[in-house]
């Protein structure tokens, strides 16, 4: 009795402390509060497949719940006890049906939202598709806009209303790029690109993360994706230009390192700095040991016609972004390696 | 002098693992502890009985129990890693772990949950049901048995020696490379997770073959396999899985350790390496190793629920297939712990397809377990209370399971909490509560008496309430965009109250955990011996015997006529039939104790720690040690005896039976 008097009291509490909990948890499920196309066409799939899956277990969960209490072996308890039946092809027939045509029907509905969300598929749009290079460091994010000839750290900006095409690859251990309110999720993978379309339809700041698991400071690679209008990204874009600010090959070696980072905007990038990163592993891959050093010299002698052909700003100018993009207070641009003054940043 | 002195220090402390006083408590605790395992073993004078009766023995039974002690030990650690990192996110920006403490953590939490608690505790309860459900004297090689268990041993204490020693791995339970390799993972901890997982996976593979062939060969006469036990029909559906999942793992990890050995570049970035690779292939055997460990707990299931609804298993035929259609559709359905790895529409619809068709069979068990109680008379004992708990558990954790398995919305799910909740649901819900149900419904059969239930049903309720406190929020939070294995978050996030409730969930569980210790002490000191051998009424063969059950098992070979051969008889006597005749007393043919398994495990120990460190002037003896043992053995023919009919005799009546 005092056992059964106490566990109702305890159950009472969590439940109370759940509800509150979840409560002011539900607000906020940014999975379901999508704001593009392919966020919100993968909510509708969620609902979809939450749906089927209610559908099951709704009865099921009744069933069980009415079998338990019926059948419990109490005394003076007239259900029927049938000790050997343990066989009915008719019942067996319907519980290997219901499963199959549900399992059937949600089989469709993924062939379909599967070629159609296919994450290197172009997003319909009178608009030309903005192309942003990610690159995952550890433990920061690279964002190259190679139309408009600048990067971004650990934030991103893009114009709303306007597909964007990112380009992903890793120089380092395998991450993913996941902004959830835009949609989800590709892996970043050193070696190759990997294409994935993405489309802000309202303005606003989206959280951003690395969903794969890199090493000491994985905690810190989120970051901000801003959608803003088409007239104040070009803007933004200028600005960026105009501040001078270039990452050089050196720069990016130096970013490359391991490290956290705060946000930076760089007003220019090394030609071709995307697809030697991703060709830096790739080129070498299934061929012999020798043309990994060709393909080094080549990237080398690149480079060098590069410089003499002055297109190479000199230098790192990298610095800290201007203040109405930074988020973050004062601090060298990267700080390197350090095993504890990481610990307390917020976002 | 002084520059050797200096050489010296900095040796230990790159050798040992220091500078947290977690670490150091641990250090002085493992010390104490074995101080004082050792001081008692002299007092009592237990050195002979420990060497005669736990190192060197092959009986099955006793095998089995040292199995569920190593694994409810690991239990332990496992769980204090899950509490350490409950404490750690229970509020934003928590200093209680730095990050890479905070990574160690639940590496180790993964492997040895899933390697080195899981895997024995199935093992265990393998090796003390299988030989009694089947009518056998022990497993059809029990020196392997008892070589499998000690490879088990050293494997998880050399891994486990990394807390103290060398450092542990932090690169997650699956170790993905390149952050694996050295270039990401230079010290040692990557080093002892491949040898720890190495050396007790070659068991793992040992003990697959060895129950595959007793199953098949040693079932009592008249067991035709429509007659098979469903727990062994589990089991058998288990092993299948085994064989061919490990030795895919083992050679995975043996590329990894030439990678960071030998510089070889299979799974390196340069080089032509190819780390998706390693993806795949580790996913080959992890997503089968899944259903290794979930298909006995339904076999547990599947005995309980029968036992306690005093009925038989509803849709037997059903429920064998539908085991073993899983144990091999489970090798087609790897590629959805990577949907987002983009390998295009065609691929993730195919494996998404694939994955959703194993909730065909698992659906139908659970109608078939449904069907089981309709019209029984359930009784709620404490196995049966962990069975109808693990129903509902089941059913949501299947549903979210289904929900991820769908590609394109597995993009918003994946590596995100709601994924941790999902599997954690399913291998606690499943795997976990199985376990539980089956070692409180074979724990008389084990020491001879019954845990005591009132205790057991409060650790029941703790741990249930626990269970879903933790775990729901988590499937909230993860939706709100929180990733796995993230050591610290801000404040601006809005995930403290989910994460704050879930740590409120993971220590009630671990109060339930210390509940069922409490259960285990209590009913030892307060000990009600069973006499019946059969103290739940239950159906299959193990009950006809004394618990604990003899060395030789069953005094005479049992004939079986029917698929609940036990129940069938008691029925028959209480309806006043004869019971069925036996076969004359004759001598027992026994397998010898051997302490060749111990000490090549040890051997194997020595050898997996000079890899670890690269130092092969250790690991070279330690593999001459290993060949000469093989020698030993093949050259023993010392290796069985008789038990006379006078000694069987005896035993039988002191345990109250005539024979």
């Amino acid at each position: 009795m005092r056992i059964s008097k106490m566990l109702r009291l305890l159950t009472t509490s969590v439940v109370m402390i759940g509800t509150i909990a979840l409560v002011s948890g539900c607000k906020s499920m940014i999975v379901f509060d999508p704001k593009g196309p392919i966020g919100s066409q993968q909510r509708d799939l969620i609902n979809i497949t939450m749906l089927l899956c209610l559908i099951i277990l709704v009865p099921v969960m009744l069933i069980f719940a009415w079998i338990v209490w019926r059948f419990r072996d109490r005394k003076g308890n007239d259900a029927p006890y049938q000790p050997v039946w343990s066989h009915s092809t008719k019942l067996e027939v319907i519980w290997w049906s219901i499963p199959i045509i549900v399992i059937l029907i949600l089989a469709l509905v993924t062939a379909h939202y599967t070629y159609a969300l296919d994450p290197a598929k172009p997003i319909a749009s009178d608009k030309k598709a903005v192309t942003i290079q990610a690159t995952s460091l550890d433990w920061k994010w690279l964002f190259q806009y190679p139309d408009q000839g600048i990067a971004t750290v650990n934030y991103l900006v893009i114009p709303a209303k306007t597909p964007i095409k990112f380009e992903l690859t890793s120089d380092g251990p395998m991450n993913s790029f996941w902004v959830p309110q835009l949609g989800g999720m590709i892996y970043t993978m050193s070696g190759m690109a990997t294409t994935m379309f993405l489309q802000a339809d309202e303005l606003g700041n989206y959280m951003g993360t690395g969903a794969n698991f890199t090493g000491r400071d994985f905690a810190k690679m989120g970051f901000t994706t801003k959608a803003i209008a088409q007239a104040d990204f070009d803007k933004w874009v200028n600005d960026a230009k105009a501040s001078g600010n270039a990452l050089s090959e050196e720069g990016y070696q130096t970013l490359a390192m391991p490290g956290t980072s705060e946000q930076m905007t760089f007003a220019s990038i090394p030609d071709g700095l995307f697809h030697r990163i991703v060709h830096e592993y790739s080129m070498s891959r299934g061929a012999p040991p020798g043309y990994t050093r060709k393909a080094q010299t080549l990237s080398g002698e690149k480079k060098a016609e590069h410089t003499e052909g002055g297109q190479l700003p000199p230098g790192n100018g990298a610095q800290k972004d201007s203040p109405d993009m930074s988020s973050t207070g004062p601090g060298h641009a990267i700080q390197m390696l350090d095993h504890h003054t990481h610990m307390n940043h917020g976002k | 002098m002084f520059y050797m002195m200096e050489d010296i220090g900095s040796f230990v402390s790159w050798f040992f693992v220091t500078g947290d006083p977690l670490i150091y408590g641990a250090d002085v605790a493992i010390t104490l502890t074995s101080v004082a395992i050792i001081f008692v073993l002299t007092f009592f004078g237990k050195w002979g009985w420990l060497y005669r009766e736990w190192l060197t023995t092959v009986d099955h039974k006793r095998v089995g129990i040292m199995y569920i002690i190593a694994a409810l030990l690991m239990l332990f650690r496992g769980g204090v890693d899950a509490l350490m990192m409950r404490t750690q996110l229970a509020f934003p920006n928590m200093e209680f772990l730095a990050p890479e403490h905070y990574n160690e953590v639940f590496t180790t939490h993964g492997v040895i949950m899933i390697l080195f608690m899981a895997m024995p505790l199935m093992f265990g309860l393998f090796n003390i049901a299988v030989p009694l459900q089947l009518g056998a004297r022990d497993v059809a090689f029990p020196f392997l048995n008892s070589l499998s268990f000690w490879l088990f041993f050293m494997g998880a204490m050399l891994f486990n020696m990394s807390f103290v020693i060398g450092g542990s791995p932090n690169a997650g339970w699956l170790s993905y490379p390149p952050l694996s390799e050295m270039t990401g993972s230079p010290g040692v901890g990557e080093d002892f997770y491949i040898w720890g997982i190495q050396i007790s996976g070659i068991g793992s593979l040992m003990t697959g073959i060895n129950f595959i062939v007793t199953i098949v060969k040693m079932r009592a006469p008249g067991m035709t396999w429509s007659r098979v036990p469903i727990f062994t029909w589990s089991v058998l559906s288990s092993c299948i899985a085994i064989i061919v999942a490990f030795p895919v793992l083992t050679v995975t990890l043996a590329l990894l350790f030439l990678d960071r050995y030998l510089g070889a570049h299979f799974f390196t970035m340069d080089g032509g390496g190819n780390s998706m690779m390693f993806v795949n292939l580790i996913w080959m055997w992890g997503h089968p190793e899944v259903y290794i460990v979930v298909l006995p707990a339904f076999g547990i299931f599947s005995e309980v629920v029968a036992a306690f609804s005093k009925k038989r298993l509803f849709g037997y035929g059903s429920m064998v297939f539908a085991m073993l259609s899983i144990s091999i559709m489970a090798y087609f359905t790897w590629l959805h712990h990577f949907f987002t790895m983009g390998s295009g529409a065609n691929v993730n619809l195919f494996f998404a397809i694939s994955t959703m068709i194993i909730a065909i069979p698992t659906g139908v068990k659970i109608f078939n377990w449904l069907f089981t109680m309709f019209r029984g008379r359930i009784s709620f004992t404490t196995p049966m209370l962990w069975t109808i708990a693990f129903i509902p558990c089941f059913i949501v954790g299947g549903m979210t399971g289904v929900m991820l398995s769908v590609a394109p919305a597995d993009f918003q799910f994946h590596n995100s909490y709601f994924l941790i909740a999902h599997f954690h649901q399913v291998l606690i819900g499943g795997v976990a509560f199985g376990y539980f149900a089956g070692l409180y419904y074979w724990w008389p059969k084990m020491f001879g008496f019954k845990l005591n239930e009132t205790i057991g049903k409060w650790a029941f309720w703790i741990w249930n309430i626990g269970f879903y406190v933790c775990f729901f929020p988590q499937y909230i939070v993860g939706l709100d965009g929180m990733t796995r294995r993230l050591s610290s978050y801000s404040w601006d996030t809005g995930w403290w109250a989910m994460n704050f409730t879930s740590t409120i969930g993971g220590f009630l569980m671990g109060i339930g955990f210390l509940f069922q210790v409490w259960q285990i002490a209590h009913s030892i000191k307060f000990m009600e011996k069973d006499t019946t051998g059969d103290p739940w009424g239950a159906r299959t063969l193990e009950w006809s015997i004394p618990s604990p059950a003899p060395l030789y098992n069953f005094a005479t070979t049992p004939l079986v006529t029917d698929r609940d051969d036990w129940w069938e008889e008691k029925e028959r006597i209480a309806a006043g039939k004869m019971p069925k005749d036996k076969p004359r007393l004759e001598p027992i043919h026994m397998p010898k104790n051997s302490p060749i398994p111990f000490i090549q495990s040890v051997c194997w120990f020595i050898v997996g720690f000079g890899l670890v460190f690269h130092w092969l002037w250790i690991a070279i003896p330690g593999f001459i040690g290993i060949a000469l043992t093989l020698l030993a053995h093949s050259f023993n023919y010392d290796t069985d005896y008789y038990i006379p009919v006078d000694e069987i005799r005896q035993t039988e009546a002191n345990a109250g039976r005539s024979v």
